[in-house]
């Protein structure tokens, strides 16, 4: 493993992991549900509004605001501002930062946030408007957004390791399994392999139990020192490592790897921990290849043998391999940049005990993982944490 | 391979007529210079000056060495098929009418990567040749198929709706007594076309060639002058709805400038014949042709436009005429931005002086009325918008590209 140099996150602590419960569409904004998050973070933490000295804000549709504009619409008066437009690689990104700002005392109590709303028609406006090179090279092109992109190299992929749609399919009917003891999951019926391999196509090979459903909701977590925690009686969960990398592999004619693979050793050697000794693992599941992809870029199998991986574990919550507990942006929904949150959220109440029916017994360590930006031909930004309850 | 095009069954008049959709319209300026390429059917990428890196998408920086020196040149075509899906479900309305849509991930020989659509018959692992065509909003887009020739290939249904084959369509060539107009209804009746309709203006008055179109199978002479707003509104009653690509061949060439005429007689006559002409077929048959640019395989395609190249480089021998094709160029990018919401083409052939009997005393070279008609069907086929019909103008081309100047003060003498 590779020794890290960097400074390590000591006495730096996630805190009051807050889901605002998603609809599948919203007459609301963007604004109304990352109001809803602070105010629940606010509740759950047991502060004031003004003790909140830090923000990080990610959304796709709060129109023409960012973090600025939050602070005047919430009434915060903080001393640490960012908005961190990274899609699914928001949250890692955003705890990142948190962490060594609280760690250098430049703010006390950062809120980590991220909403969306979701009208009608406002998926397909993120969707023509995602990026310059969407706009001009991947949009035009059968206007199949994500779904069509993610095709490619899912194709690609499953052509060049042997996957079938069974492998890939094994992960989301799991992810529907979780998904059906978590209250707020949009998804309320049972999947079974059958039906996943029945499904409508969407963009071949991706069918529809391959996609995520959008919606609006959000996502919050504090971040702080241990001692604030402590004097504010917040149970807390201590980060021990993380990884970001963007556009890693430029190389690569097509994606069958994201930027985890270049951090890996990194990311447990920070953490002095291995693979084996995690509890609760939740990737970004926005296809269930891409959670294959993660399974061995994030060193729990060799490259290629992801699907051996997903066929010899049990990933649902009572499994060998607990994985996406709340049923994932899959089948709890992608409610925008709220999605990059929904698998650390979760993470941080596993370890915190405060799962309720997607409790995983005895979790105390775990793994979140983000991803995004498919700007053209792949995914461009990847992170990982690893943090770790109070008990262990 | 791909089963041949069939001729579209008669059409029900009590079924609504589809509208047409626009494919994803917005492009950076930047992206533009595929756009220009693409008009002329040359397929170039940016290349880096300094690092000789290619590049795509369109960028502002070199992403091998941050030069800001890429300039669009012509690349080589060639790369291979990677991965392809099937858009099933697509979010927009152009294409979840046209689904299932076929796009690709293609390694370019010479380096980058390019989404394209893809010709049905283009197999992951095998190589393919590229091309920038415009779509239906008339932006570039790359456009994969297979190395090798296959059957039926340009009759692949990705590939029609970035052309406008004269296939099964059918066609206006405004001037039938015009050599240039018998050889465009020969031309786009070998190509395909189901009825070539041929303007005849006061049809009682003999001309040569007439027993080329007269009791021909798929070619009707219809009464059409022009300069006549009556007469082209009176031909659009009747067959406006089935004209699909309109070929205006309308032709009046005099010699003279301004200080050795007298008076504005032959310039009105230069007017009204080209450019009032122009506007009289435009208000009568756009409309039209703009509301059927998704009516099945015969829908309507393009409006091809016949023009001197000196319509961009004033020729003082024939400097009237010359500004009349001027106007009758500025005014061509007009129809192109109005019938655009119908995805209907507007394509400007340029020639040289024609080999007719206007041009008599012009020394060669000069272009043979069945070379013009030819670069219009290959501009068809091609989904083409600006084409340099033989030498005379090709040359002008280039010497404008490179100084106008120079151009200007050649041409004085």
């Amino acid at each position: 493993m590779t020794n890290s140099l960097r400074t390590p996150y000591d006495g730096i602590v996630m805190a009051a992991p807050v889901t605002i419960p998603y609809a599948r569409y919203s007459i609301e904004s963007a604004q109304w549900w990352i109001g809803r998050a602070l105010s629940a973070l606010v509740a759950r933490a047991g502060i004031r509004v003004s003790d909140i000295d830090g923000l990080c804000v990610s959304s796709f549709t709060m129109g023409n605001d960012s973090g600025i504009g939050l602070t005047q619409h919430f009434g915060l008066c903080v001393r640490w501002l960012d908005t961190i437009p990274l899609g699914g690689a928001s949250a890692i990104a955003a705890l990142r930062k948190a962490a060594r700002a609280v760690q250098a005392h430049d703010a006390d109590i950062v809120a980590c946030v991220a909403g969306d709303t979701n009208h009608v028609d406002s998926f397909r406006q993120t969707l023509e408007s995602f990026s310059r090179f969407n706009q001009d090279a991947v949009y035009p092109y059968g206007a199949g957004g994500a779904n069509a992109s993610f095709a490619l190299i899912a194709r690609n992929y499953m052509r060049t390791f042997g996957v079938t749609r069974e492998d890939v399919g094994k992960i989301a009917v799991a992810q529907r399994a979780n998904a059906l003891r978590n209250p707020h999951a949009l998804m309320k019926t049972p999947l079974t392999i059958e039906q996943y391999l029945a499904a409508r196509p969407i963009s071949d090979p991706i069918h529809l139990f391959d996609c995520v459903m959008p919606c609006a909701g959000a996502e919050a977590f504090l971040v702080m020192r241990d001692e604030t925690a402590a004097s504010l009686g917040l149970p807390a969960a201590r980060l021990l490592s993380t990884i970001e990398r963007h556009n890693a592999f430029a190389d690569d004619p097509m994606q069958v790897r994201g930027g985890w693979a270049m951090d890996v050793g990194e990311l447990y050697a920070m953490a002095g921990v291995k693979p084996d000794d995690l509890d609760i693992v939740q990737t970004y599941d926005d296809y269930p290849v891409i959670t294959m992809m993660q399974f061995e870029d994030l060193g729990f199998c060799n490259k290629g043998e992801g699907a051996a991986f997903v066929r010899q574990h049990d990933l649902t919550i009572d499994g060998d391999f607990p994985h996406n507990t709340s049923g994932g942006q899959l089948s709890a929904g992608q409610a925008g940049a709220a999605g990059a949150y929904l698998g650390l959220v979760e993470g941080l109440r596993q370890v915190l005990g405060e799962a309720g029916p997607t409790q995983v017994k005895n979790a105390k360590l775990g793994l979140a993982a983000g991803f995004g930006m498919i700007n053209y031909d792949r995914g461009l930004a990847s992170g990982a944490a690893i943090f770790a309850g109070p008990a262990r | 391979m791909i089963d041949p095009v069939q001729p579209p069954r008669r059409k029900n008049p009590l079924l609504r007529t589809r509208l047409p959709a626009s494919p994803p319209r917005p492009r950076s300026r930047t992206s533009h210079g595929f756009t220009r390429a693409a008009a002329e059917g040359r397929f170039v990428l940016q290349r880096c000056e300094a690092c000789g890196a290619f590049a795509y998408p369109a960028r502002e920086a070199c992403p091998a060495c941050l030069s800001a020196g890429l300039s669009f040149v012509d690349a080589p075509r060639r790369g291979v098929l990677l991965a392809e899906t099937t858009a099933r479900v697509p979010s927009d309305v152009y294409f979840r009418e046209r689904a299932p849509w076929r796009i690709g991930l293609v390694k370019m020989d010479c380096g980058p990567t390019m989404v394209a659509h893809l010709h049905a018959d283009c197999v992951e692992g095998a190589p393919i040749v590229m091309s920038f065509q415009l779509d239906k909003s008339g932006q570039a887009v790359a456009f994969a198929r297979p190395e090798e020739e296959t059957p039926n290939m340009a009759d692949d249904r990705q590939w029609r709706e970035m052309t406008a084959d004269p296939k099964f369509r059918r066609v206006l060539v405004t001037n039938g007594r015009s050599v240039i107009g018998q050889e465009a209804v020969a031309a786009l009746k070998a190509a395909g076309a189901k009825t070539v309709f041929v303007g005849v203006a006061e049809p009682w008055r003999p001309f040569a060639g007439e027993q080329l179109l007269r009791g021909q199978q798929g070619i009707e002479v219809v009464t059409l002058d022009v300069s006549d707003e009556k007469s082209a509104a009176d031909l659009a009653a009747d067959i406006g709805g089935k004209v699909d690509i309109l070929v205006n061949t309308t032709e009046y060439v005099r010699p003279g400038g301004l200080l050795d005429r007298r008076g504005t007689s032959i310039a009105r006559d230069e007017i009204d014949q080209a450019y009032l002409g122009f506007i009289n077929l435009a208000q009568a048959f756009g409309p039209a042709m703009r509301m059927r640019g998704a009516d099945g395989v015969s829908s309507s395609a393009a409006w091809v436009n016949i023009l001197s190249v000196h319509a961009l480089a004033n020729w003082p021998a024939f400097g009237a005429y010359s500004a009349s094709q001027a106007a009758c160029l500025s005014l061509s990018h007009c129809l192109r931005a109005e019938l655009r919401p119908g995805g209907v083409k507007v394509m400007n052939l340029f020639t040289g002086p024609v080999d007719t009997e206007w041009f008599q005393t012009v020394p060669p070279p000069k272009v043979a009325p069945r070379a013009v008609a030819q670069a219009i069907v290959s501009a068809l086929r091609g989904g083409l918008e600006e084409i340099y019909v033989g030498d005379v103008a090709e040359e002008i081309r280039q010497r404008l590209a490179a100084n106008p100047k120079a151009l200007e003060r050649e041409l004085d003498k």
